[in-house]
């Protein structure tokens, strides 16, 4: 393999019934960092049904360039209809790297892509970065970070014999960048079609539960709850605090799994990683779990009875006592507040 | 129906604490269990041979002697044989090497026993949390792929998958064999019992060994282990903590709140 033939660095931005999804816009944030480290260009792949506007915008977050691979096939995912497309891009463009968003289609597809070329995928990245230390015989590589051991251990992995090297990173983690109204780049259309036979799964139908969205991801600020909630009803003050913040509710799993509140809330290693301006955590011990997936917030708030919680430990503001005390009081205070 | 359930013997992280002088792992103690996702996976076979009895289920495990312990484990709830790969020369395998050395673990006992309709596992491994070993065993076998499955049915020569998405879920149709990884299920793995546990104790565990892979399957051992394995871990460390937090201990809970959205409006975070 020669490593020369492979440049670029791409950033497969998720389609679905021609809406991209917005971990794609925001891996072009951290992917226009590395790219500049790397001396190349950041280009975005596209891939949907009709997604033009996608291909526009990502260039419009930072993308230099976009390939744009449009048919009736591509409207839903199916990992054989995006394998071959994806496949058939690689080989012909041959790039050095690939951020894929780690949404359950972006985690269907990326170990189906690493597979078939043969190569190396670090999964759930929560740290990106570029070796470009001419000292370091690692020159040339991505580091990839992630957590192990439901967020006990971070490693660094390398993929430094294969090309290209690919990870996955959850939405969440990074930001998007400012979006530049009208910025130009090259919108390069390959026309890859895959007959229908070669698709072996069916979607046979969509159900979209009516139960309230759950955006955590985007959320500005998260209101969530844990053990200390200890029963559905527990949940009252912590949604009405959501409601005067216009926050989002959250959950620990321990709250998820005993019930109290549905799995759509749930944040952490197993739920959604987020990074909201204020996470105030309510009644959780601060599991290394759940803390894997808050740390991307700007400022956290810990509101516990035991002194001793880890949760803690990751906090910018704490305060030791019951919730069912403080949060009411906490919803005056900011009430007085605003007059 | 011939299933072939994976299943990966994991240490319990919930249980993993941090040396607080060291910063590092405390794997001493830890209890191993079976990876609760390869559990789901293994009730959902379960499921589908409660309809069709003739169903038979293998349960398949990459890992040293020990992990005979999670097999015991699962031929008491449901599976009615089990494969050990183990070998040396699997060791230190990333999830690109693991993924080949199972596929042809799984070409080996169809060699020995008779092709699969279904192979399931897991979404992911509690451990790694990789969620890649499913999708590269279909890729290095060609077989299709529904990943992040809640509920599987057969309906003739398909599997009708309840996938979970974003807003819900899809039903999608899959035609066998096929590979499916399992979420965690709504529905609760069963218990053994009594008598499943001693039936188990007596059902026969074989172990694949490299040589084995080879002479069935014609295994390449050069794509497996440490050199087979694209990815390398450079370094591990222990996330550090931010130890400034600001504690708020009024008198009252009025007033630590009072101080608290001051501080807040302060830092204009609200």
């Amino acid at each position: 393999m020669s490593f020369e033939e492979y440049k670029n660095l791409w950033v497969f931005v998720e389609t679905e019934e021609n809406e991209a999804k917005n971990v794609g816009y925001e891996l072009l944030n951290p992917g226009r960092m590395l790219a500049d480290k790397m001396g190349a260009e950041l280009v975005a792949v596209v891939i949907g049904g009709q997604v033009e506007d996608v291909a526009k915008k990502a260039i419009e977050y930072g993308a230099d360039k976009a390939i744009l691979v449009e048919g009736e096939e591509y409207y839903n995912y199916t990992t054989d209809a995006y394998g071959i497309a994806m496949k058939a891009l690689v080989d012909k463009y041959k790039p050095a790297t690939i951020l894929v968003g780690a949404t359950n289609n972006g985690r269907d597809l990326g170990p189906r892509m690493a597979c078939d070329l043969h190569t190396g995928l670090t999964a759930d990245c929560t740290g990106l970065d570029y070796i470009d230390d001419p000292e370091d015989k690692m020159c040339g590589n991505m580091a990839w970070t992630r957590p192990a051991f439901g967020g006990n251990l971070m490693a660094q992995i390398l993929c430094p014999d294969h090309r290209p090297q690919l990870g996955t990173v959850r939405p969440g983690v990074f930001k998007k960048a400012e979006l530049v109204e009208g910025r130009t780049g090259e919108i390069i259309r390959e026309d890859i079609h895959v007959d229908a036979s070669q698709i072996r799964t069916k979607l046979i139908e969509r159900i979209e539960e009516v139960a309230e969205l759950v955006n955590l991801e985007e959320a500005e600020i998260i209101v969530s709850g844990g053990r200390g909630v200890g029963s559905a009803d527990g949940f009252a003050p912590i949604r009405e605090l959501a409601e005067l913040l216009d926050a989002t509710v959250g959950a620990s799993r321990a709250a998820v799994d005993s019930g109290w509140i549905p799995r759509a809330h749930q944040v952490g290693q197993t739920g959604k990683t987020v990074g909201p301006k204020l996470y105030i955590a309510c009644g959780i011990s601060g599991a290394i779990q759940h803390v894997a997936g808050i740390t991307g917030s700007d400022v956290i708030v810990a509101i516990n009875k035991d002194p001793e919680a880890p949760i803690f430990e990751v906090a910018n503001y704490g305060i030791v006592g019951d919730l069912f005390e403080v949060i009411p009081a906490l919803i005056d205070a900011i009430k007085k507040a605003r007059g | 129906m011939r299933i072939c359930v994976c299943v990966k013997q994991v240490p319990d992280t919930t249980e993993i604490k941090i040396d607080p002088v060291t910063n590092t792992l405390i794997r001493a103690g830890v209890p191993s269990i079976v990876n609760p996702f390869d559990a789901c996976a293994l009730e959902v076979a379960a499921r589908i041979k409660d309809k069709d009895p003739s169903t038979e289920i293998t349960i398949l495990t990459m890992g040293p002697d020990q992990a005979k312990e999670a097999q015991k484990e699962c031929l008491a709830v449901g599976g009615d044989k089990a494969y050990l790969c183990s070998g040396r020369e699997f060791g230190g395998s990333d999830t690109l090497a693991t993924s080949y050395i199972l596929a042809k673990a799984i070409e080996t006992i169809e060699v020995k026993d008779g092709k699969f309709d279904l192979i399931l596992g897991g979404k992911q491994a509690i451990d790694g949390d990789t969620g890649q070993v499913g999708p590269e065993i279909a890729s290095h076998m060609g077989l299709p792929q529904v990943t992040y499955a809640m509920e599987v049915e057969i309906d003739g020569n398909n599997a009708i998958v309840k996938r979970e998405s974003d807003k819900g879920y899809d039903m999608i149709s899959v035609p066998m064999p096929a590979v499916i990884t399992v979420v965690k299920t709504s529905f609760e793995p069963r218990y053994p019992t009594i008598k499943s546990k001693m039936a188990a104790r007596k059902k026969e565990i074989a172990v694949l060994t490299p040589a084995d892979l080879v002479e069935l399957a014609n295994i390449d051992l050069a794509q497996c282990g440490l050199k087979g394995s694209p990815t390398k871990v450079k370094k591990t460390y222990t996330p550090t903590r931010n130890a400034d937090c600001v504690m708020i201990a009024e008198e009252t809970a009025a007033e630590s709140a009072n101080k608290l959205a001051g501080l807040l409006a302060d830092a204009k975070v609200l």
